[in-house]
């Protein structure tokens, strides 16, 4: 069976020259797709990548990128509302598909819960203030 | 208007005496409806109103100051948002829509306009250093061709926003009646109908509370970006000449004002440079307006609720870009704050561009200044013009022009 799973990998600074990440398509017939990446040389680096590919060569994959030392972790996503940004104008209220973001009726006045949020991000461009942060890690 | 029952002058002396009697137009409505127009407005000598939301037509003037050797400035541009140069040497103005030169704008739709003169105005008045580039073609009393220099509101030698069309009286209720979504400087609009989005502060918004223009005009002081500002007059696209309510409360976009301010005494927190996704950038303003009770139809026309405010429901995928007139239907303020509207059978969720819960701060802190004796009221030296002015708001009338091509 065909996935495609989104992970993060750290490198430790000796790996960050060696070209580990391109054996996964040479050696395990994934395909993937950087979506973030920070690298300095000399440095700790890091990237979020998709795999795709059949179900035990992502696995055989992850597990020889393990192998040669770099950590390997689901993604997980985190949006954030900084409460400082937001203009209390409401935009975002009908957009959110789970009521993460709710505004009392009476006053008016907009609010987040972090644990209804999915980190679907529909609400982080519409923002006219830009009032949302997403984080990786 | 009915008889006139106090002055200006007699309110301030009030105020400087620490017995005003002030309060926010939310509050003034709750008194009306336990003691009634006449008995509110004998006590009452203050309404306060406020409205915080993006004003497109906003913009700042600088003096940046004489450089050594001289320029005359031709080109302008602070942090790449160009400023018009198009003045006295070291004069600029820079508008809230501006973009930089290098923006990609929408040509990877929708744009994301993260930054523009809005975010510039901001970024001035909370103090941040700003990148001034400029150029020139050099004369003989100012040789200097080029300027790259940081700059600081406190540098400078003047800043004031200078504001052609704020605080609009009514807005439109932008719905998608198409069949793609649409990204517009009312938000984004979901097609067939999905959501409508509103701005206004309804009954707390400063031109709603006042529709004739009866006590404000040039000179009247006003909360203007968390400081003091003063009206103008009349702002681009002044329309008295609206449809009414039996109030007079108008039912479409129709009053606007031009405002002022110097803005080394303002606030970064009223005024937020904002990102319209496929849109561009503005400028979120906050503002506010007292209004004196001179009588007691001033207290009649300031207390009226969102459930007597109207705005109409316009088709932002055909009607307004092509700039015809209908309408889909018309919604109170109530409703639109309830989080859905009814048009026809379907029930539309409503988002809003307006925050209501800042006007309310802004009222407040208004009203607060007002107690605290520290503004006072000005008497307007020019009023308004309302609807018996026979002002109307016109359509570019284009025609062609001959030789067009020389
Ligand atoms: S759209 Fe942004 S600014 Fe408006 S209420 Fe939501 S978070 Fe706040
Ligand atoms: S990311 Fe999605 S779920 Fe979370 S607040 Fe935004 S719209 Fe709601």
């Amino acid at each position: 069976m065909k996935i495609s799973k989104k992970v993060v990998l750290t490198f430790p600074q000796s790996l960050v020259d060696k070209p580990i990440v391109f054996h996964l398509i040479k050696d395990f017939d994934l395909v993937f797709n950087i979506l973030r990446a920070s690298i300095t040389p000399r440095e700790e680096g890091l990237m979020v990548i998709e795999i795709s590919g059949k179900e035990d060569d992502c696995k055989k994959g992850l597990d020889f990128l393990k192998s040669q030392g770099v950590n390997v972790q689901p993604l997980k996503k985190d949006v954030k509302w900084i409460e400082k940004k937001c203009l209390q104008c409401g935009a975002c209220i009908p957009i959110c598909p789970t009521q993460a973001l709710k505004i009392d009726r009476k006053t008016m006045a907009v609010s987040f819960d972090e644990d209804k949020c999915i980190a679907c991000e529909l609400c982080v461009k519409p923002c006219p203030a830009r009032a949302f942060e997403v984080r990786l890690y | 208007m009915t008889k006139q029952i106090r002055t200006i002058e007699e309110i301030n002396e009030k105020i400087k005496n620490g017995k005003v009697v002030v309060v926010t137009a939310e509050e003034l409505i709750d008194l009306v409806e336990k003691d009634g127009i006449e008995k509110t407005a004998k006590k009452v000598d203050v309404v306060t109103t406020g409205t915080f939301g993006p004003m497109c037509s906003s913009g700042l003037f600088v003096n940046v100051g004489h450089t050594k050797p001289k320029i005359k400035i031709q080109k302008a541009w602070l942090n790449g948002v160009e400023a018009y140069a198009g003045l006295a040497a070291v004069d600029l103005y820079i508008g809230a829509t501006q973009i930089p030169d290098d923006d990609p704008a929408n040509k990877v739709f929708p744009g994301e306009f993260k930054y523009g003169g809005g975010h510039v105005i901001h970024d001035l008045v909370a103090g941040k250093d700003v990148h001034l580039e400029a150029t020139s073609y050099g004369t003989n009393c100012y040789p200097r061709k080029k300027l790259s220099t940081l700059l600081n509101i406190k540098d400078l030698n003047e800043a004031f926003l200078f504001n052609p069309r704020n605080a609009y009286q009514n807005y439109n209720v932008a719905v998608n009646a198409g069949d793609k979504t649409i990204y517009t400087y009312l938000g984004v609009l979901q097609p067939k109908l999905a959501n409508a989005n509103y701005c206004s502060a309804g009954q707390l918004s400063p031109l709603l509370k006042d529709p004739f223009y009866k006590t404000i005009g040039l000179g009247t002081k006003i909360f203007l970006g968390g400081g003091i500002g003063h009206i103008v007059g009349a702002g681009t696209q002044h329309n008295p000449d609206s449809p009414r309510t039996s109030k007079g409360t108008p039912k479409r976009g129709s009053g606007t004002l031009c405002v002022t301010g110097d803005l080394k005494q303002m606030d970064p927190k009223w005024l937020v440079g904002v990102s319209m996704l496929g849109y561009g950038t503005s400028l979120a303003v906050g503002l506010g307006i007292p209004i004196p009770v001179l009588s007691a139809d001033t207290v009649k026309w300031a207390a009226v609720k969102d459930e007597e405010i109207f705005a109409p429901i316009v088709d932002y995928s055909n009607d307004y870009p092509n700039a015809k007139p209908d309408i889909l239907g018309e919604v109170s303020y109530k409703e639109l704050k309830s989080g859905k509207i009814k048009l026809g059978k379907k029930e539309i969720p409503t988002g809003s561009l307006s925050g209501y819960s800042k006007a309310l701060e802004i009222a407040n802190t208004l009203k607060n200044w007002i107690k605290s004796g520290k503004f006072t009221l000005n008497s307007p030296a020019e009023k308004i013009p309302g609807p018996e002015s026979g002002i109307k708001f016109r359509l570019l009338n284009e025609r062609p022009v001959k030789n067009g091509d020389k």
